[in-house]
């Protein structure tokens, strides 16, 4: 528990576990989306890869919000985080919350997350604390054959057809929008990259953008520019997506409470 | 219709040194992509794994012992193809 | 059982010294127990009969998909929702052992799911009854999985080699299925009254088409027979219900659960337990089409189909145009 020491040393536990909620609710959120298309994908061997991915991500949250629970040391479990916060507890992007749309759009979400999800993921190796790093280091293998994945198949769709080509410029320019976010400074995050915890978002930018450059470039698509950038997943402003999504999600856990499953 | 991705035989070696074995088939438009799928749908993502594919296409396979006329379905390419052998215990889960 | 009232083609069963020596030959080396391989000579309704069966057995694992799908966004722990989703991977995966095992038999798989989405090839009836509460997930488990599971051992000794091969890997991966699913109602039946009446509400509307899930009586059947010669099935209809009525019944009691069957009751004599007739005319219902998910399953299915076509052409499109690139680079 030396790790622990060190944390609680440097930083308070409210921005800790508002990191860690961070982390947990954007792959509960992926997760749950990509999951939406268990049974409905257009080919088998796409069925079961997106069901790895979706399986991934569900347990990654299990261990980021296992560690919020921890931290904040109320006796919350995992599930208590998953099933009975209210959207404006949530902090996840709000591009892990964006519909799914067609399979184009699905992926190319996929894509632009991964790529970030991947980045993030490196610098949280070297974290202070070693709960962190341990669960990135985990979660880093399984994310970066992710980012292979979606990157691959947003280089041969976008390079394609002329519709394969047409489906995924239009997905990159719905969703581009919604990618600043993952670069914005929130509440917590200064403390954090001062702490060793987490570097800022910001300091992720430049990579990102130069594998997606990289990546869109092969795939034939244009790059948007950087105009309007939503925000406020991050600090629990969501967009109504999430209320319907978490209706679903929290179904049982609400309609009966204190059961056990 | 439009055409279907081809067949690709699937190949894995386990962690313990153990020679490449036929696990099944599956359809990718390209080998990259047959490797991809291989990997999700025939490790499950077992680490330290090697797999090969190799077009159902292009296997020549020997003729049968029995003698007597071959059965010949209509479409050749496909009915060549080898497929599922078991997994011995030891090579783990795929 | 995943394939129901397979059809064989055949008037009846030859007796061997009907046969000419081709067939002959083949049913003596069946009959010896040894397997059948894609290239060896099968006769033309052995072949038949097969991409027939292992046809229906694919379409009903990635049907069987959907009943269950529909519940991996509202598991009620992130556990349970990742065991479904693993479990439903599973049954993708089994759909592609066997549409792969059928195309050994000169098939292709788009042409088998033209069929599926033509309703020209069928599909277990069981799939066309709702899931609508997570009692239900756990009642699959149990009871459709459990019943799948008896016919799909023997099958793992059928004839045709890559069938047989693709039922072992199948029924090893399988083997957590009822389990998860019996688990599921194990904790529910120790949980409130709700979740009990949740239970025993869903075993009320499972039970009837689990044991319809073996077909009809096909004591009197030619198809049975032939298939039965060919060894690729391997027990009778009646055979696999009863055997599941008596592994199933003392499952429902440690639960603490009714079975729906006032006609239900041990029978000394045969040692095994005499039941009620499930309703005949509703499975021939289902089947035709008018169960109560039947449109609703063909319908994700086709537009998952549909939805799909630019995707793979997609990829076929960049598979062809790298082609091309290396091929005029290494010119």
């Amino acid at each position: 528990m030396e790790a622990e020491t060190t944390t609680e040393a440097a930083i308070d536990r409210a921005a800790l576990f508002e990191f860690l909620l961070r982390m947990g609710d954007n792959t509960l959120m992926l997760g749950h989306r990509v999951s939406e298309w268990c049974g409905h994908a257009p080919a088998l061997e796409e069925d079961i890869a997106l069901a790895n991915t979706a399986l991934d991500l569900i347990g990654q949250t299990q261990l980021w919000l296992g560690l919020a629970g921890e931290v904040e040391d109320k006796g919350r479990s995992a599930d208590d985080l998953a099933y009975l916060r209210d959207v404006y507890e949530f902090r996840n992007l709000l591009l892990t919350e964006r519909p799914n749309g067609d399979f184009g759009k699905t992926l190319m979400r996929q894509f632009l997350f991964d790529a970030w999800h991947y980045l993030r993921l490196q610098t949280l190796l070297s974290s202070t604390d070693r709960r962190i790093a341990e669960i990135a280091e985990k979660a880093s293998k399984e994310v970066s054959y992710h980012l292979e994945r979606s990157r691959d198949l947003v280089i041969r769709l976008g390079d394609g057809t002329a519709e394969s080509h047409a489906r995924m410029q239009q997905a990159l320019d719905d969703l581009w929008p919604y990618t600043g976010e993952m670069f914005m400074t929130e509440a917590a995050d200064t403390a954090l990259s001062a702490a060793g915890v987490a570097p800022e978002p910001q300091s992720l930018k430049a990579e990102w953008d130069e594998l997606v450059a990289e990546t869109l470039s092969e795939a034939t698509l244009r790059k948007p520019t950087d105009g309007y950038m939503h925000g406020g997943g991050r600090r629990g402003m969501h967009s109504e997506h999430l209320g319907f999504v978490l209706a679903e999600m929290q179904f049982l856990q609400r309609a009966y409470p204190g059961a056990t499953w | 219709m439009s055409s279907e991705w081809p067949l690709w035989e699937v190949f894995i070696r386990g962690q313990h040194g153990l020679n490449h074995r036929h696990v099944g088939s599956l359809h990718a438009a390209d080998a990259e992509m047959a490797i991809h799928n291989a990997r999700d749908v025939y490790t499950r993502r077992n680490e330290g794994v090697s797999i090969w594919v190799v077009r159902s296409a292009d296997i020549t396979a020997s003729s049968p012992s029995e003698k007597g006329p071959l059965f010949e379905p209509s479409n050749s390419k496909v009915y060549r193809h080898p497929t599922f052998f078991d997994i011995p215990d030891e090579v783990g889960h795929m | 059982m995943y394939a129901q009232m397979v059809k064989s083609d055949v008037p009846r069963v030859k007796g061997l010294d009907e046969m000419g020596p081709e067939e002959r030959a083949f049913q003596e080396r069946i009959d010896a127990g040894q397997k059948i391989e894609p290239k060896e000579w099968m006769p033309e309704g052995y072949r038949k009969t097969l991409i027939r069966q292992i046809s229906q057995h694919a379409n009903s694992e990635i049907v069987g998909q959907l009943p269950e799908g529909n519940w991996i966004t509202r598991a009620p722990t992130l556990e349970r929702k990742a065991i479904l989703l693993a479990k439903v991977q599973d049954e993708a995966g089994h759909g592609l052992y066997l549409y792969c095992a059928a195309e050994t038999l000169g098939v292709s798989r788009d042409e088998l799911y033209e069929q599926l989405h033509s309703g020209k090839a069928k599909y277990s009836s069981i799939f066309n009854y709702p899931t609508l509460t997570w009692a239900d997930i756990g009642a699959i488990g149990w009871l459709v999985d459990g019943a799948a599971i008896m016919n799909q051992v023997p099958l793992q000794r059928c004839s045709y080699g890559p069938y047989s091969r693709a039922m072992i890997r199948i029924c090893k991966e399988e083997s957590f299925h009822q389990r998860q699913g019996y688990d599921i109602l194990m904790k529910m039946v120790k949980g409130t009254p709700a979740q009990k009446a949740m239970v025993q509400d869903a075993l009320n509307r499972w039970w009837w088409p689990s044991l319809m899930m073996f077909g009809p009586s096909d004591e009197a059947s030619v198809h049975s027979a032939q298939s039965m010669a060919w060894k690729i099935k391997q027990n009778s209809n009646d055979e696999l219900r009863q055997k599941f009525v008596d592994q199933t019944v003392p499952q429902a009691e440690y639960l603490g659960l009714t079975i729906p069957d006032p006609e239900l009751k041990w029978n000394e004599n045969k040692g095994g337990y005499d039941f009620g007739e499930p309703d005949w005319n509703e499975f021939f219902e289902v089947i035709a089409g008018n169960g109560p998910c039947n449109a609703e399953r063909l319908g994700a299915r086709r537009k998952a189909w549909e939805d799909g076509v630019w995707f793979r052409d997609g990829l076929t499109a960049h598979a062809e145009k790298v082609s091309a690139r290396s091929a005029a680079a290494a010119e």
